[in-house]
């Protein structure tokens, strides 16, 4: 056997994995092995920190993948299970909640990164001073970053090197200061990407190479893509997609400091007299209830389910939950603004094969508000991330015929022909959108349920529409025999789930600050989508990533200085 | 591979064989290229270990060839396969002994319920798939009752309804699914790959750029010669 493929029948826990007691004080437990967790936890165990990662979700690896739309996109087998843990839904905070699916994330080592499309734009200026320039945004409560770009370009730049990112610097005349270039080239542009580069052009529009979290050249043991089509939804066999799992896992395992475990549910953060963590108590795969020790614990458990253990941690000293004097923990929710369109085209651009997207344009990322007439910005992107059986039920053009001769014949002239325009926007953060715990249903643990409460500031539904317009334009340009735009309602389910335990230098309106160090309690840290302060314009992993590597060297500095110790 | 019993291996038996593929393929070995081999072994066993059963799990004989009926309408072999070829009513089969088990009720009370509305279209009919095509789609469409007024929704997680949902729904989500999943999963539908065919995907789970004729000719990416200082705020 090769040592590759000796590699490839490794078990779970690698051998370098050690093997910590729950009774053992570790240096840290980490809740969540996605794309914040996964790097806090290399970044820790590599600078010589113990460290134990709990995973709710059970340890998947690339040779259980599948790309049977059924397993996947049915069954979650990578994802999230509504029946396992149901989700409630209400408008407003006087509506009584009614039970559906709200949110859709990774739930298995990796976390949401193993199935990301994995469009990787960094934030731009903007997105972190957004409140200081455009001012007061009536029913909002924006506010700017505690940090700024020029903080997070160094560990923007780490990503995109450690963990991989392809791309073109200089290409958007849009794009903000970089330190380095990508360190490996876009991927191969697809024929979506042809026509949308050639019809943005024809309107005075900047179309570049799209940067993506994807291989484009074998790197670090992974392949290159290797243009399968199951992409956005599916887990990447080949590695090339850059998860946790992939890129950043293995070397946490190989630091013989860190434990991955999975199928351990944290459903409460265990707190001392005076006022300190002192580990999580988890439910493993037998649902038996154990507490691992630790010196400091770091939340990565995602926007929904960071505010939920929070809040699952009230105690008689808490009533509110666990850091929440400011009561802001699972407020300011944000879930991105979308509008997408479909066009359909005379050739064939087979755009199955391949990653999602090849191809952007940030024209639109500053809007002027007195111009437009509202708040936000936003990108456009080209892709077909469609797989067969989705295809079938939500890529014909509305009236369609659903069934019969017809619906066949449309279903393979189609299926090779069309492909979508994606405009990606702010979300504005408003206090009531939340989530919070349901008073009535429990999930299979018993515990109180993920409510999500949701209605969209009416400037994201204007933006909405206003991205869509120019997708409906760009597809004119691009000579599309027919397109349409997928209705746009007020969202009651999300995947980027943004702002819910945001950063801030106040208290009194933020959860974390800007060293992810929870304002109530020292030695307690949250790190994810949950801690961003405003939405950008719809790509939230890599800026997840960015600041994963931040806070690693802001904990690592506090617990150096023995900031930590009890 | 013909002389491997496929219906013995075991997820054990599974592991062995890929690392004899790659153990056959040492010689050409590169490390940058082991998981696309892992993954071109993976997919090939996956399609030698799904032989064309016959058999039936849940339906019985008879309700297997009136869902196959209802199946061939919604998917109908009009000069391409179609969901009879594509081995639908197997796939609907193992789906109620496995991810839809729930619409097992839906199922069993709805074959029955099409007899009826078959009989009260057209008195002098027997069964449903023994029915003229034009009397079978007379039905469908008097079940259809979402037609196709309602604008298309973005496929998302868990697109096949509920157990409430109507039956004719339910079989359209099944033949929908059961044409276009993987030919290379364990759900027995999609046979040969025909739906995959049909719609133009070509099989393969590796496709190399270019992908169509309009990438075919492309120069590579070069800055619009009049960019524009800026054209923001539209």
């Amino acid at each position: 056997m090769t040592s590759a493929t000796s590699k490839l029948m490794s078990k779970p826990a690698g051998p370098d994995q050690p093997k910590y007691k729950t009774s053992e004080v570790v240096d840290f437990v980490i809740v969540g092995s996605g794309a914040a967790g996964g790097i806090l936890a290399k970044e820790l165990s590599t600078n010589g920190f113990s460290v134990v990662v709990l995973e709710q979700g059970p340890y998947i690896h690339e040779s259980e993948f599948s790309h049977d739309e059924i397993k996947i996109l049915q069954e979650d087998f990578l994802t999230n299970h509504p029946k396992l843990q149901p989700n409630t839904f209400r408008k407003t905070p006087k509506d009584k909640a009614k039970q559906q699916r709200a949110v859709l994330y990774g739930r298995a080592v990796g976390g949401t990164s193993n199935h990301f499309t994995a469009n990787f734009w960094r934030f731009h200026e903007i997105d972190f001073v957004e409140r200081s320039k455009i001012g007061v945004v009536p029913g909002s409560t924006l506010v700017d970053w505690p940090i700024t770009y020029a903080d997070l370009e160094p560990y923007y730049t780490k990503v995109e090197w450690d963990v991989g990112v392809s791309g073109l610097a200089g290409a958007s005349p849009f794009d903000p200061p970089r330190s380095k270039p990508y360190p490996m080239p876009p991927l191969p542009v697809k024929a979506n990407g042809i026509i949308f580069e050639r019809a943005a052009r024809k309107l005075g529009w900047n179309p570049f190479p799209a940067p993506m979290a994807i291989l484009s050249q074998p790197r670090a043991g992974r392949s290159a893509c290797v243009n399968c089509g199951f992409c956005l939804g599916f887990g990447c066999e080949v590695k090339a997609k850059s998860s946790s799992l992939a890129s950043v896992i293995p070397l946490a395992e190989k630091s013989g400091k860190c434990e991955i475990r999975p199928n351990s549910y944290v459903h409460k953060i265990e707190m001392d007299e005076r006022g300190r963590a002192t580990g999580a108590l988890y439910f493993d795969e037998k649902k038996t209830v154990h507490l691992q020790k630790a010196k400091a614990v770091i939340v990565s458990a995602n926007g929904a389910e960071t505010p939920r253990l929070l809040l699952l941690s009230a105690s008689s000293k808490y009533p509110e939950g666990l850091a929440n004097s400011s009561g802001q923990v699972g407020k300011n929710l944000m879930f991105n603004t979308a509008a997408v369109s479909v066009g359909v085209f005379d050739e064939p651009t087979n755009d199955y094969k391949g990653f999602a997207v090849s191809r952007i344009l940030h024209d639109f990322y500053e809007l002027d508000a007195q111009k437009v007439g509202f708040y936000g910005g936003g990108g456009l992107d080209a892709r077909f991330d469609m797989t067969p059986i989705g295809f079938a039920f939500g890529g014909l053009p509305p009236g369609s015929p659903r069934w019969g001769k017809d619906f066949k014949a449309l279903l393979a002239h189609n299926f090779t022909r069309s492909f979508e325009i994606f405009g990606h926007g702010t979300s504005l953060p408003v206090e009531d959108n939340s989530f919070s715990i349901d008073p009535d249903v429990k999930d299979a643990w018993g515990l109180p349920a993920l409510r999500l409460t949701y209605k969209d500031h009416p400037d994201d539904i204007k933006l909405a529409h206003w991205l869509a317009d120019r997708s409906s334009e760009l597809l004119d340009a691009a000579g599309a025999k027919q397109h349409w735009t997928f209705p746009i309602d007020e969202q009651q389910f999300g995947v980027h789930l943004l702002g819910t335990c945001r950063m801030g230098k106040d208290p009194k309106t933020s959860v974390i600050n800007a060293d992810h160090q929870t304002h109530d309690v020292k030695n307690l840290f949250l790190c994810d989508g949950g801690s961003f302060v405003t939405s950008g314009r719809g790509q939230p992993t890599m800026t997840i990533m960015a600041l994963a590597f931040r806070a690693a060297d802001r904990i690592r500095d506090l617990a150096k200085r023995g900031e930590l110790n009890a | 591979m013909e002389f491997l019993d496929f219906t013995l291996i075991t997820e054990l038996d599974r592991r062995q064989f890929l690392s004899r593929t790659l153990a056959a393929a040492g010689a050409t070995w590169a490390t940058a290229s082991w998981p696309a081999v892992l993954a071109a072994a993976e997919h090939a066993h996956k399609a030698a270990a799904s032989p064309d059963s016959q058999k039936l799990e849940f339906l019985t004989a008879a309700e297997a060839k009136e869902v196959e009926a209802i199946a061939s309408r919604i998917i109908p072999s009009d000069g391409t396969p179609g969901a009879r070829e594509a081995g639908v009513v197997y796939f609907i089969d193992r789906a109620l002994v496995t991810f839809s088990a729930e619409d097992q009720k839906t199922y069993r009370e709805g074959i029955p319920e099409i007899q009826k509305r078959l009989q009260g279209l057209f008195p002098s009919a027997s069964v449903f798939s023994a029915a003229t095509h034009e009397q079978q789609e007379a039905v469908l469409e008097s079940l259809d009752e979402a037609g196709s007024k309602n604008p298309p929704r973005r496929p998302r997680a868990n697109f096949l309804p509920g157990s409430a949902t109507q039956f004719f729904e339910t079989v359209r989500a099944h033949t929908l699914a059961g044409f276009l999943i993987d030919p290379e999963s364990d759900r027995r539908g999609n046979r040969g790959g025909v739906g995959w065919t049909v719609i133009g995907r070509e099989p393969g789970h590796s496709f190399q750029s270019p992908f169509s004729n309009i990438d075919k000719g492309y120069a590579g990416w070069q800055p619009a010669s009049s960019a524009k200082e800026s054209v923001k705020n539209d």
